[in-house]
């Protein structure tokens, strides 16, 4: 039986230190000294305070403000301790009634657009913390926002286009708008 | 879109091949006992020398099993406990309860088959502790465990007249040490980069723009929710001034998530999540690590037979399959749901969004990264998600169901994908053996009575626990209570979490509320036997291949390395897959589907 009780519990043992302890903490390491604001979480700052994550959504329904996916999280939307999608099938009543939800709620807001609505802004996103929508959702919220801060809409459609991101390195991933750092540019220039 | 998907597809099966066949090149001198030089070469001779283990000698296959099995249940004993005790263990910043005994039994169970299938929320449920120690640590031994399964097999086709298939002790350090831990290493480090967050922190107030008004049900002291005369559960309405983010050491779990096929998150929307999987270059790498392994293997295979034709025979066999797969996945997406299109929404695609199905996705993955991704998890046994599976149209969801309900021999999981799919070339050999009238053989080994009744044990174990599971499932009261989504996509959705942890892939469609005595009970009973009610007939193959003679090729023998025996292979596996599930996918996601289609 020690031939095989032995290596079980040493094997066991040894390479749950290695897998478990050694290597987390030797990544921990690394990831300190070299990528200090990534692992602690891409926090945003504002006024020497916290506003938020460069990576996480925030609810937003204010209409002077650009607004980002629906979240499905619970108890409240965007909640970054306890990440959820809809999981709303296809066929789900439900899901159309969120959407429907949704659109009357951009439409209250901004009674005279009349552009198609961009299929992102009215659905939930996977983790219900995503922190973009699409340069067509940012756009289509414009001419609310710029009516709501007395802005310029040419200046304000700029200042969109400056804040979308282009796929990364040019192939990977879709053109998209970071909703949290586009709405602080413009409490800055406000 | 469809030139972004052609090329999406292009460049990451040109990737995958550039990194896999140099790696599968390198496996093939880790599966020999040939000590390795340097600082590793010197770990690994100490921890045999404290452990014990004759790193010589060679094990029968039944030997190799019960050390298998029984390193495995050691897993399951650990981690059952550590989640049980982790208020009272280090590491525990949130001070995160104990979790309860039966999720504690499908977590513990999940995470030592390499299902990683969630039934709890990571960020609410689960301390840094449990997470670091007992979960990284399984991601890596269940990995481990695969390509030593793997290894043994090929060593049976590859050796004569032998007795033993290896050592799994030396298989099991040699793969930890000189394949797992440096890839995740590497992988971290660049996921740390991108924006994936490793430390030790509390979870961190932030300061919102906006403040947020929300309802919950009233809670009594025991956390029990409150109701008032006539029954209504009581509401309260709060408002909150600042978000909570979720920390932890994720990066050096995501890095063996994907590598090790295992796909359980950190947090609950797993891969989705933007600390999880902050950009598309992370996505895209996420992705490759999921088929790294498993591609190599097939070159590892090759290697170790003699003849690399035949490990690229197999590879061929896995992309054609996966191909086929992925397009219609990313069409089905691309399409949107027909039912958003009278509400005045704009799901075409243009430079300015990705359109389709968004609902359950993400913006900077749009619909190539995510149904490419759901593809890839699917048919690796990963399970580690970037979109929530429950929200796709009902072809797209079907794709990701049927690749698991094919076995993960697409590519599969880190050695069980290579074993799995060279169970099927032993079936696709006997075929063709019983159509042309000679004994079948494979790689030189002649494939008789024995090989073929293990064979389809493994064939039919997995197809038993998923069909006979789900027909459990929607009978019961406490089955049916777990269906989130009406009609048939709730169905589609316990055909889903069978299949997911039958076949040890994790993924789900996520209504299904699993967290319950009877889903944690029936799930972690389909992923124990769905993974060594496999593996130990796969033992016993390479057992008894190893003792046989390999014999000369002839000109009466079929070739198993040209175009005929992939179609053969593939035949094969499809057929297999659409004999089992067709009648059980009609009730599903094609009356879903004709549903859809029919009413708009």
């Amino acid at each position: 039986m020690n031939t095989l009780l032995r290596p079980l519990l040493v094997l066991f043992t040894l390479l749950t230190l290695l897998t478990g302890v050694i290597y987390p903490l030797a990544v921990t390491g690394i990831g300190r000294v070299a990528f200090a604001n990534q692992v602690s979480g891409s926090l945003v700052m504002r006024d020497g305070k916290a506003v938020g994550s460069a990576l996480i959504s925030q609810s937003f329904q204010e209409p002077k403000y650009f607004w980002g996916r629906l979240s499905a999280t619970s108890p409240m939307p965007n909640n970054a301790a306890a990440s959820s999608g809809s999981n709303l099938g296809p066929t789900n009543p439900a899901l159309i009634d969120a959407v429907r939800g949704h659109i009357d709620a951009l439409k209250k807001a901004d009674p005279g657009n009349a552009l198609p609505i961009p299929v992102d802004l009215v659905t939930a996103s996977g983790s219900g913390l995503d922190p973009h929508v699409s340069p067509a959702a940012a756009l289509y919220q414009v001419a609310r926002v710029a009516r709501e801060r007395h802005w310029d809409p040419v200046k304000l459609r700029e200042l969109v286009l400056d804040h979308v991101e282009g796929p990364q390195w040019w192939i990977f991933g879709e053109p998209r708008v970071n909703v949290l750092l586009l709405n602080l540019a413009l409490d800055r220039a406000q | 879109m469809t030139g972004q998907a052609g090329f999406s597809l292009l460049l990451f099966l040109g990737v995958l091949a550039a990194l896999g066949y140099p790696l599968g090149i390198y496996m093939a001198r880790i599966a020999q006992t040939a000590p390795i030089g340097g600082l590793l070469g010197k770990l690994e001779r100490a921890i045999y020398r404290v452990a014990g283990v004759d790193p010589a000698h060679d094990m029968p296959w039944a030997r190799y099993a019960v050390s298998v099995l029984l390193f495995n249940a050691l897993g399951v004993v650990v981690v059952y406990l550590v989640q049980r005790l982790q208020l009272w263990l280090p590491l525990n910043p949130q001070g995160m309860a104990n979790v309860a005994a039966d999720s504690a039994f499908n977590t513990a169970v999940s995470f030592v088959t390499n299902t990683n299938w969630q039934g709890y929320a990571g960020e609410s449920t689960l301390s840094y502790f449990t997470q670091m120690l007992a979960l990284t640590g399984q991601n890596f031994f269940s990995a481990a465990t695969g390509i030593a399964v793997a290894f043994a097999l090929i060593r049976g086709f590859a050796r004569r007249s032998a007795q033993g298939i290896g050592n799994f002790w030396v298989d099991l350090t040699r793969s930890t040490l000189y394949i797992l831990v440096p890839l995740s290493l590497v992988l971290a480090v660049i996921f740390m980069g991108q924006g994936v967050i490793q430390n030790f922190q509390g979870y961190k107030q932030v300061q919102a723009l906006e403040s947020v008004t929300y309802t919950q049900p009233k809670l009594d002291v025991a956390g029990e929710p409150l109701k008032d005369t006539q029954g209504n559960t009581l509401t309260e309405t709060l408002t909150a001034q600042t978000q909570t983010l979720a920390m932890g050491p994720v990066a050096s779990q995501e890095a063996i998530k994907m590598l090790g096929t295992n796909g359980g998150g950190f947090f609950n929307a797993n891969s989705a999540h933007p600390f999880e999987n902050p950009t598309p270059l992370t996505n895209f790498l996420q992705m490759i690590a999921m088929f790294l392994i498993p591609a190599a293997l097939c070159f590892t295979f090759g290697r170790m037979v003699g003849d690399s034709r035949q490990g690229w025979a197999v590879f061929s066999a896995m992309t054609a399959i996966f191909v086929v797969m992925a397009v219609v996945a990313m069409w089905a997406e691309g399409q949107g749901n027909p039912l958003l299109t009278p509400l005045g929404v704009d799901q075409g695609h243009s430079a300015l969004q990705a359109g389709g199905n968004m609902e359950g996705k993400e913006t900077r993955f749009g619909i190539v990264g995510s149904a490419l991704f759901a593809t890839i998890t699917t048919a690796a046994s990963c399970g580690a998600v970037n979109a929530m599976h429950d929200s796709f149209t009902p072809l797209g969801g079907m794709v990701p169901m049927w690749l698991i309900q094919l076995g993960e021999v697409v590519f599969g999981g880190v050695g069980s994908g290579l074993y799995g799919m060279l169970i099927f070339a032993i079936m696709a050999v006997f075929v063709a053996g019983l159509m042309i009238g000679r004994t079948p053989e494979y790689i030189g080994k002649k494939i008789q009575s024995f090989e073929m009744k293990m064979t389809s044990i493994v064939i039919l174990v997995t197809p038993f626990l998923v069909l006979v599971g789900t027909a459990i499932a929607v009978m019961l009261e406490a089955g049916r209570l777990g269906i989130f989504n009406p009609g048939a996509h709730g169905f589609s959705e316990v055909l889903y979490a069978l299949s997911s942890a039958s076949n040890n892939n994790g993924s789900a469609f996520a209504g299904l509320s699993a967290n319950t005595p009877f889903y944690n009970t029936l799930l972690a009973i389909a992923m124990w036997f769905g993974r060594f009610a496999f593996i130990v007939p796969v033992l016993a193959i390479a057992g008894s291949l190893a003792k046989k003679k390999r014999i000369e090729a002839t000109a009466g023998t079929l070739p198993t390395h040209g175009a005929l025996f992939v179609a053969l292979l593939v035949g094969t596996v499809v057929l297999v897959g659409a004999l089992t599930y067709v009648p059980a996918l009609a009730l599903g996601p094609v009356i879903e589907h004709l549903q859809l289609h029919a009413i708009h």
